[in-house]
């Protein structure tokens, strides 16, 4: 015997609807893969600032250690792990070689719902230049 | 408390070694499939058993003055009376913890001995803080399971990042869970009543709360994973389409392995109080027992013959005997013939 069925029915299909909601709101989309970044093609543009697989994972930090060296302490030269050096500007050498941002940064950041706030001052390109 | 925090410790380290020794898949994908299963299973089988028993006696606690006469204002949603005034009272209850908001604690006073009451809000806050950070939390890892991420999300993680502080932005969400976390903790174990009390289905719960927020908390600020292929490997699972696991930190193998530990244990565990709260007697019945008779549902059903009925059987007799009755021979004789649409013919003509 069940007491009060009409409220704990509905309550556990509710309930169960919600909890299943990634698995069915997910029937019938694409399957999902990497976001598919434009990568930089020129000439002088053929590596990052650091490895590959180190700026998927770390390019917020190093942003942050960019912006902390040049605001705080006026440190506008950076030396990468491979001995290079780099300007520390957001807009002049990552958007340098990183020009296309829409089909690069947001695509990804999009696609994560990562929305960094850093262009409400920073100026980032115009379009797909 | 030894135990559960060395169960807990164990599970951490099997995962993340683990998922090192290239177990990913069981700890990552396997491991959280079981524990939707035994969740989502668990959790009916735990509400339908509720569902199932009787609630022999209305037992609804009532927080405040029960409607009387009109010059005494009642308390319509702590003592409910009506169908509304107890959703009124289960809103509150769910979504600002009303009963822990009463919460007292009281102390004797040495000098002249007299007991004295405080109000203690301290568990109420702190309780609602940690719960609506979990909520917090969860919602946010929607961002992981859809695509394209609905915009509502994009608000949730604005205002949970609004301060701004530092690269990956701090959420406030994090900071307080951990703070939630440690007053939650910290109170079991300072308060000796408390300790004395406190077993290991409160404080296993609380590690494993502790390490999928602490492996969370790392993978964002310190230890970073590669958040884009996450979601990759994440869609992957609802897609039911397995896809890579290179690359992934194992925190986030020992990240998913706590949380489907917390999973499997819930509808088994105090946890189950997530769909409790909403089958409670003391909370869900109104508080209308002077009104309402609230009849045992295992009761056998009664045959009931009242005095009325008696009368009926035994009138003539009574009469006879002398026996005073409630409705007189001549009443009752009236009563019949007038049903049976006779006219009435008054005694005397006999
Ligand atoms: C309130 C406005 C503002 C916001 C928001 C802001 N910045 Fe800046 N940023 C500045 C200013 C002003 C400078 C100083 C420019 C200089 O001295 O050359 C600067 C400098 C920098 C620099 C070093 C110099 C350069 O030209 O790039 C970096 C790197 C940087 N910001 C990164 C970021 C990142 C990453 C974010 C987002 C998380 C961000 N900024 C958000 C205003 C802002
Ligand atoms: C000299 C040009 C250049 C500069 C400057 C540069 N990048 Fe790159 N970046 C590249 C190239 C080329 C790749 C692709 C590397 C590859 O595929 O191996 C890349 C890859 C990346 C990736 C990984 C994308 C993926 O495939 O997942 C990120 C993130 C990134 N860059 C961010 C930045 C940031 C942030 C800065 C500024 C600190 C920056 N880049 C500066 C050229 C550059
Ligand atoms: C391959 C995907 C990818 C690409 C390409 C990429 N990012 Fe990101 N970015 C991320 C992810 C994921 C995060 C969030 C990390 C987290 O939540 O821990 C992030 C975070 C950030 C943050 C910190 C935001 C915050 O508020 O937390 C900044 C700043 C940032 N990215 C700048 C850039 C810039 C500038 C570029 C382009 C040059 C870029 N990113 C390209 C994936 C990417």
């Amino acid at each position: 015997m069940l007491y009060n069925a009409k409220y704990i029915i509905p309550g556990l299909v509710v309930a169960v609807a919600a909890f299943t909601a990634p698995f069915w709101l997910n029937i019938g989309t694409p399957s999902y893969t990497y976001p598919d970044v434009a990568v930089p093609t020129g000439e002088d543009s053929k590596q990052c600032v650091e490895p590959k697989e180190w700026m998927r994972t770390q390019h917020m930090t190093l942003l942050n250690t960019w912006r902390d060296e040049a605001v705080r302490f006026d440190k506008r030269t950076y030396v990468a792990t491979d001995g290079k050096k780099w300007d520390i500007s957001l807009q002049n050498t990552c958007l340098g070689c990183h020009a296309n941002k829409v089909d690069f940064c947001d695509k990804c950041h999009n696609s994560n719902n990562v929305q960094p706030y850093c262009w409400n001052c920073h100026v980032a390109p115009k379009g797909n230049e | 408390m030894i135990v559960s925090f060395v169960a807990a410790l164990l599970i951490g380290l099997a995962a993340w070694t683990g998922s090192q020794a290239g177990l990913q898949y069981l700890f990552g994908m396997a491991l959280p499939l079981l524990a939707v299963v035994v969740f989502i299973g668990g959790m009916i089988w735990r509400v339908l058993y509720w569902a199932k028993s009787p609630v022999p006696f209305a037992i609804p606690t009532t927080g405040g003055q029960e409607r009387s006469l009109d010059w005494i204002k009642p308390a319509r949603l702590d003592t409910p009376m009506t169908k509304a005034g107890v959703v009124g009272r289960m809103l509150l209850e769910v979504l600002l913890f009303r009963s822990l908001f009463r919460n007292t604690t009281t102390r004797v006073d040495p000098q002249n001995m007299r007991i004295t009451y405080f109000s203690s809000k301290w568990l109420w806050l702190f309780a609602l803080l940690f719960h609506y950070c979990f909520l917090v939390t969860f919602i946010r890892h929607f961002r992981f399971f859809l695509e394209p991420v609905p915009v509502c999300l994009e608000w949730v993680e604005f205002f949970d990042g609004i301060l701004q502080v530092g690269v990956p932005t701090l959420f406030l969400s994090n900071v307080l869970i951990v703070c939630a976390l440690l007053f939650l903790f910290l109170r079991r174990i300072v308060n000796p009543k408390l300790r004395y009390i406190s077993m290991a289905n409160d404080y296993f719960p609380l590690f494993l709360i502790m390490g999928l927020v602490g492996t969370g908390i790392c993978m964002r600020y310190f230890d970073k994973l590669d958040v884009a292929q996450a979601k990759v490997f994440i869609m992957g699972i609802v897609h039911f389409s397995p896809q890579s696991v290179e690359g992934l930190n194992p925190l986030f193998f020992t990240h998913l392995t706590f949380l489907s530990v917390l999973l499997i244990i819930f509808p088994f565990s105090k946890l189950v109080h997530m769909g409790g709260v909403f089958l409670s007697p003391t909370r869900n019945l109104p508080c209308n027992t002077r009104q309402v008779r609230h009849v045992n549902p295992w009761n056998k059903p009664t045959v009931f013959h009242t005095y009325a009925e008696y009368e009926d059987d035994f009138r003539e007799p009574m009469a006879e005997a002398g026996l005073p009755l409630e409705i007189s021979l001549e009443e009752a004789q009236a009563h019949d013939n007038e049903k049976s649409g006779k006219p009435v013919e008054p005694a005397s003509a006999q």
